[in-house]
């Protein structure tokens, strides 16, 4: 088989094992297993900027928060119906991301880091400002009867799965056909070497821009699906921890591999609910797992997969 | 409320921030510009230095002042040969590798908050400032009997607050003349300048990034053992202390230590003025915004090149 056939039978592979997970693993793995999937989409559209196109941004939870809040606030405070609510979501990210992409992208490096890290604490701050409508730190339930779309109540844990699952496919199967196109191989190029690509007469501004674009909405989606799914709005979601962990994820996972965020958001989640069950000190635990992956394993579970066993790893 | 009094109150408070601010500012500014890595652990320094302040004095007891004195002198120390260690455990080991170093120092965040939180407990503890005597603030005013100086608000600071400006002072002082007046600031400003060519002249690039990284972590236990006779130490203080330090030291310019003090004085007195007369999130929204937009249209920051 070609790195391109074998690529597309690894995902599907990979979809069809989430699937088989349904009916083989207990009903609480099942439940962590939708949340997992939830959350990948979020690290895919972050390791699409920072895995892809090398940039690092430190601000992801403000394009989270922008769907979530987006699609929360509309549909519980404003009363819309849940489908205009999901593209006003969508849509507030998208623009969020219009905004802070247009801005961030004049700085870069460290300073792009920080730029990003401010206007996603400035978000949280107005997130918390706002406390008489968004409820602040304590968060907003969704109705139940609000989480249903064409018919199919979303609160129940069945339909619950099988949409994180239907996203996940989607937006994985989007993804690896993204990187094997002509522009994913532009932006790969961008994070090897910009000057170069520039040379080659890439608009490398452009295509940073883009891939700010599709990172943010991407995010916003995970934020939006987060809320539909599990019902809950909170400033947790908007505060600097969610801008952090989909760097960890990523780069536990691997950057730049199409699976690497899975992988990441699986590791941690697991890590830390399993390790909190026989010590209070599950951040120590976070914290030593990340030095020696961080000293062995440089390149994330999915990037060492790569460089020792499946060297087409996409 | 008047306003004039109120300036000045803010001011003094904003320059206590500012005090702070700058030393912490300055430890992550040397460790950025000579080792070209951002440390994301240097808040948990900084409470480490508040929590080992609380220790010392707890240990020895009997005056404040002598657990003080105490405190700034051992503290640092502690927290300096701490970071070293742990710069030489693991930061050499993945060579300084931008991404991978941000990811340990992640790690070594969780390790430090967590291993505080078992041992410290989650309660904030404070440690009694060394002399504490009130002074009002005066204001002068012309009338019928000539020029008159009264204390009409009852507000005031404590002489221990203007201690830590003056403190700060010193230590900065100190920090410019061993980076530029010693042989060890040469070859930090050498190893800065270019990493290998300092190598080929002989100078031990990776003792002097482990005594970089120590360094900078002690100037942060130095802002810590300062601030906790104000600030009580607990184990999640270390955040806003390394927010601000990373603003104020990429819009100093990053490296540039002069740069890292003029930003830390503009950032910590606006702040102290702005949250006295804003309602303290809408302050902090257009502080964070303001910030970002220097950014934006100064990427390089004040006094970069």
């Amino acid at each position: 088989m070609t790195g391109k056939s074998k690529s597309y039978a690894l995902h599907l592979c990979l979809i069809a094992l989430l699937a088989a997970a349904f009916f083989i693993l207990p009903q609480y793995h099942v439940g962590v297993l939708s949340r997992v999937m939830v959350l990948a989409v979020y690290a895919m559209g972050y390791n699409m900027l920072f895995g892809y196109t090398g940039l690092l941004s430190l601000g992801h939870a403000l394009f989270f928060a922008a769907g979530m809040y987006g699609f929360g606030l509309s549909v519980q405070q404003g009363g819309l119906p849940t489908g205009l609510a999901l593209l006003i979501g969508l849509a507030t990210a998208f623009t969020v991301s219009l905004v802070v992409g247009f801005l961030a992208l004049r700085t870069k490096e460290v300073a792009f880091m920080i730029v990003t890290l401010m206007f996603a604490q400035a978000g949280y701050l107005t997130v918390l400002y706002f406390g008489s409508i968004t409820r602040g730190d304590e968060g907003f339930v969704i109705n139940t009867a609000k989480r249903a779309l064409f018919g199919v109540d979303l609160s129940d844990e069945t339909a619950r799965f099988w949409a994180a699952l239907l996203l996940f496919s989607v937006t994985l199967l989007a993804m690896a056909a993204l990187v094997k196109s002509s522009f994913g191989r532009a932006l790969i190029a961008v994070r090897e070497n910009e000057e170069r690509a520039m040379m080659l007469g890439y608009d490398t501004h452009r295509l940073k821009y883009v891939a700010v674009l599709l990172s943010g909405t991407l995010a916003g989606i995970g934020g939006m699906a987060y809320a539909l799914l599990f019902g809950y709005v909170g400033a947790t979601f908007a505060s600097v921890q969610y801008s952090i962990f989909p760097l960890l994820w990523v780069l536990l996972g691997g950057a730049g591999t199409t699976i690497g965020p899975l992988l990441g958001v699986l590791f941690m989640y697991y890590l830390i609910d399993i390790s909190s069950s026989f010590t209070d000190a599950y951040m120590l635990v976070a914290g030593v797992a990340l030095l020696i992956l961080c000293l062995f394993a440089p390149q994330g579970l999915a990037g060492e997969l790569r460089k020792r066993v499946f060297p087409w790893l996409p | 409320m008047e306003f004039g009094p109120h300036l000045i109150l803010a001011s003094l408070e904003g320059a206590v921030t500012a005090a702070i601010l700058s030393l912490t500012a300055i430890g992550l500014s040397i460790v950025f510009g000579v080792m070209r890595v951002v440390n994301v652990a240097h808040g948990e320094f900084f409470m480490l230095g508040a929590v080992f302040a609380w220790y010392i004095s707890q240990f020895l007891g009997t005056h404040p002042a002598l657990g003080f004195v105490a405190a700034i002198l051992i503290a640092p120390l502690l927290v300096g040969t701490l970071a070293a260690g742990l710069d030489r455990l693991i930061l050499q080991r993945i060579d300084y590798n931008p991404e991978r170093t941000i990811v340990a120092t992640i790690g070594i965040l969780y390790i430090l908050q967590q291993g505080t939180l078992m041992t410290f407990g989650p309660d904030a503890r404070p440690v009694a400032p060394p002399f504490n005597q009130v002074i009002a603030i005066p204001w002068f005013e012309f009338t019928d009997a000539g020029f008159e100086i009264y204390w009409p608000w009852g507000l005031g600071i404590t002489s221990y607050k203007l201690f830590i400006i003056f403190a700060a002072a010193v230590v900065l002082a100190g920090v410019w003349l061993l980076m530029t007046r010693t042989k060890f600031g040469l070859i930090m400003r050498a190893t800065q300048q270019d990493r290998e060519t300092a190598q080929a002249f002989g100078v031990p690039v990776d003792k002097v990034f482990a005594y970089v990284f120590g360094l900078g972590a002690a100037l942060a236990a130095v802002g810590a053992v300062l601030v906790v006779p104000v600030q009580q130490a607990h184990y999640l203080m270390g955040f806003d202390p390394l927010l601000l330090s990373f603003i104020v030291v990429i819009i100093g310019g990053l490296g540039s230590l002069p740069g890292t003090v003029i930003a830390a004085v503009l950032i910590g007195m606006t702040d102290g003025i702005i949250s006295v007369f804003f309602s303290p999130t809408l302050a902090k929204i257009i502080a964070t915004l303001a910030v970002a937009m220097v950014l934006v249209f100064r990427p390089r920051g004040l006094m970069g090149k």
